[in-house]
């Protein structure tokens, strides 16, 4: 070592061992080697692109997409556009999800109860159906649930019928459709009005608690707010509601709405699956709050529902939420499987058939991407937002 | 210094413009195996004997091309893809050649960036139904349920049929041909749709082939045929008079088992000649040798032969020839000469 050398290696050393410097030196370089990886990923597509002279072109959307879907909630047939197959496809995985995420949680916070139950049997009999339902792959689950129903279920002209108005068969579950008189919109136009009121009735019965102690019957209040009256004045208007039910006609029963097979599949194993983790996600936030919250709740003489309302659950929620958070962006993405039975979502419409039918990877997958990347994102805002107001006010 | 730059860089350059320019073919034959994208499993066409070999129509096409090139028949990878990744796996370069009951259309052979090789077999769509259902014709299938393969012209075809006939359906729609018998089977649908030749081979495969019946309409025309990728003419030459051999061997009367003989030494006849080797040098324009008729027609016979073997009359399948008998048949089997 001479004598010449010695402080330019301080200088690389002492960056080097400078805490904050080497911090800064390292994110840079883990920055370019992501931003630089993908750069050369998306170079590297466009060239292969280019060299089978493919083009990146959104144009085929407007085409006709030439396929029909079988579950359509807004206006389609085989005219329509691949944009209007890929709003089909929308709003089948937003109702799936939607379904699975309500139902997901019902039963999740029902086993998580039960898991925590004294009695023996009933606290076993949840432990071996998480179990069970958590450890077995999710597909499993679909296309189980889709063969006992398509194989098990009786044929259109057998149908189970329940009172001439509902039919259970293997082509799905129909059931009457209601169709709504003009007078009928009063009666929505009550339960709205009615839930106006509970929303404000409810920050008044709160603030009157907070001034004097007493506390009205809330709940009561809004249920007759919300469903008495506007029922009270469905039948004084005589009942505005006519049903239109299903019939066997040829092949299959015409009218009516219908859930189909793929639909309830799906539903229920996602629900069934998810619940399973959200169960031991509540029994492990019931858990975490402290023995000694609820003896004290109880010693200030409040009674056992009031000290699960106001004492255990706040604080449990607070644990549950965020691992519920990832277990409902877990459901939304898993009803991409949906393509296993045939179920239209955005995957099996422009990820599937639109993306075949034009040979436009890229593109289609593009769009799938970004349609899941949004719902997960919204999803994520809405629970951090829950997360946020439920969480512990510091004062 | 500079002299060394330049040159590495001639070297790079040089290097780039011949991997560009190396083709299929060299990639198959320095790979010494062909990689030929079939179906995932449909009877008579692709399919895994008990044994795991590969054996079909299709596949006796893939170890003609894979004998003509490699001179050994088994010298073939099968590579299974459903109707969606089919093109996917033949573009990506993951597959040579396919061959899996692949319409020819405008839009594959065009937008999809497809070479397609000549026809192999004239398909047309048709219906499966249930005997039970007591109905003779597919005007008859209003309000029905209909199973359907994803990523098909079928899907298309059936979109058409109806609304021109003004009738409604409902498309039930799977993934792949074992999901589609899972689903016809189980009576979820009322109708099962495909090629014709598709629905012989699945109505050959349910437990009770007589309790189901093959609408009279076929809805469609489906020339079924191979396909490489668009751009490479050499190898694309190569599988079109492959398959052009196959169809002209019928016609001479070449066969399995006679063809070895019939190249030992040249014939009065000049088509057999030169098809198998002993006159002129077909082979060597195609980047070959002379034997590579020859050697695909030992792979598996003559169309004929690999007919009646897979999918004809004696086979479960029981297709008859109709328009794919030769064009001296009656048929319209018709190949360009080998001269």
């Amino acid at each position: 070592m001479n004598e010449i050398s010695l402080p330019r290696q301080n200088v690389v050393s002492r960056v080097w061992n400078d805490k904050e410097a080497r911090s800064v030196i390292v994110q840079i370089v883990t920055v370019v080697l992501v931003f630089g990886f993908f750069a050369y990923l998306i170079r590297n597509a466009a060239i292969n692109l280019e060299a089978i002279g493919k083009g990146y072109s959104f144009d085929f959307l407007t085409q006709p997409s030439n396929y029909d879907i079988s579950q359509h909630f807004i206006e389609y047939d085989s005219r329509s556009s691949h944009l209007r197959a890929m709003t089909v496809g929308i709003i089948n995985t937003l109702l799936v999800a939607v379904a699975g995420l309500a139902l997901a949680t019902v039963l999740g916070f029902f086993l998580g109860v039960l898991r925590l139950s004294r009695n023996w049997l009933v606290n076993k009999l949840a432990y071996v159906y998480i179990e069970y339902t958590r450890n077995v792959p999710l597909l499993l689950h679909i296309l189980l649930i889709h063969g006992v129903i398509v194989h098990t279920l009786p044929v259109p002209k057998q149908a189970i019928n329940l009172s001439d108005a509902a039919f259970l068969t293997n082509r799905g579950f129909f059931t009457p459709k209601p169709i709504f008189e003009p007078l009928f919109w009063i009666v929505g136009g009550l339960i709205v009005a009615g839930l106006l009121f509970s929303l404000w009735f409810t920050r008044y019965a709160k603030k009157v608690q907070d001034r004097t102690g007493n506390h009205y019957p809330v709940f009561w209040i809004n249920l007759g707010a919300i469903v008495g009256i506007p029922l009270i004045m469905y039948f004084i208007m005589g009942t505005p509601i006519t049903w239109d039910t299903p019939e066997l006609k040829g092949f299959n029963f015409k009218g009516g709405m219908v859930l189909r097979p793929e639909f309830i599949a799906l539903w229920l194993a996602l629900s069934l699956y998810t619940a399973a983790f959200i169960g031991e996600i509540v029994r492990a936030g019931i858990i975490a709050v402290s023995r000694g919250q609820t003896e004290a709740s109880y010693a200030l003489g409040i009674n056992r529902g009031r000290t699960l309302s106001l004492v255990v659950i706040p604080q449990a929620l607070r644990v549950i939420v965020p691992p519920l958070t990832s277990q409902y962006l877990n459901l939304t993405k898993n009803s991409s499987l949906a393509i296993a039975i045939g179920y239209m979502d955005i995957v099996a419409t422009i990820g599937g058939i639109s993306l075949n039918q034009t040979g436009r990877e890229m593109e289609c997958m593009t769009i799938v991407l970004l349609l899941y990347l949004c719902m997960s994102l919204v999803i994520s805002a809405a629970m951090n937002w829950y997360n946020d107001r439920i969480k512990l006010v510091e004062r | 210094m500079k002299l060394i730059k330049s040159a590495a860089l001639v070297a790079a350059s040089s290097l780039i413009t011949m991997t560009a320019q190396a083709g299929t073919l060299e990639d198959v034959q320095a790979r010494g195996e062909l990689n030929c994208v079939v179906t995932t499993g449909l009877a008579g066409f692709a399919a895994p004997d008990e044994n795991g070999r590969w054996e079909g129509f299709d596949v006796g096409f893939c170890r003609a091309v894979a004998a003509a090139v490699l001179g050994d028949g088994e010298k073939v990878k099968f590579i299974p893809s459903t109707g969606k990744t089919r093109f996917t796996l033949l573009n990506s370069g993951d597959g040579d050649i396919l061959f899996r009951n692949t319409t020819e259309t405008l839009s594959r052979d065009v937008d999809l960036k497809l070479t397609f090789l000549p026809i192999n077999y004239y398909d047309g769509q048709g219906f499966l139904v249930r005997k039970s259902l007591g109905i003779s014709s597919a005007t008859e299938l209003d309000g029905a349920s209909v199973c359907i393969q994803t990523g098909t012209t079928t899907e298309l075809n059936l979109a058409d049929y109806f609304r021109v006939n003004g009738m409604n359906y409902e498309p039930v729609t799977i993934e792949t041909n074992e999901e589609g018998i899972g689903n016809y089977s189980g009576n979820r649908c009322d109708a099962y749709t495909t090629d014709a030749s598709g629905l012989a081979s699945t109505r050959a495969a349910l437990e009770d082939p007589s309790a189901h019946m093959i609408l009279p309409e076929i809805i469609s025309k489906e020339p079924l045929g191979g396909a490489v990728r668009h751009g490479d003419d050499a190898w694309a030459d190569i599988g079109k008079w492959v398959v052009n051999a196959i169809i002209i061997a019928e016609e001479l009367g070449i066969t399995q088992a006679n063809a070895g003989e019939m190249a030992m030494e040249a014939g009065d006849n000049p088509s057999v000649n030169r098809l198998l080797g002993t006159e002129g040098n077909m082979g060597e324009m195609l980047g070959l040798d002379n034997q590579w008729a020859l050697r695909a027609i030992q792979a598996g016979g003559n169309y004929a032969e690999l007919f009646d073997n897979n999918i004809g009359p004696d086979t479960p399948l029981a297709l008859e020839r109709g328009l794919n008998a030769s064009w001296r048949n009656g048929g319209i089997l018709y190949a360009a000469p080998i001269r």
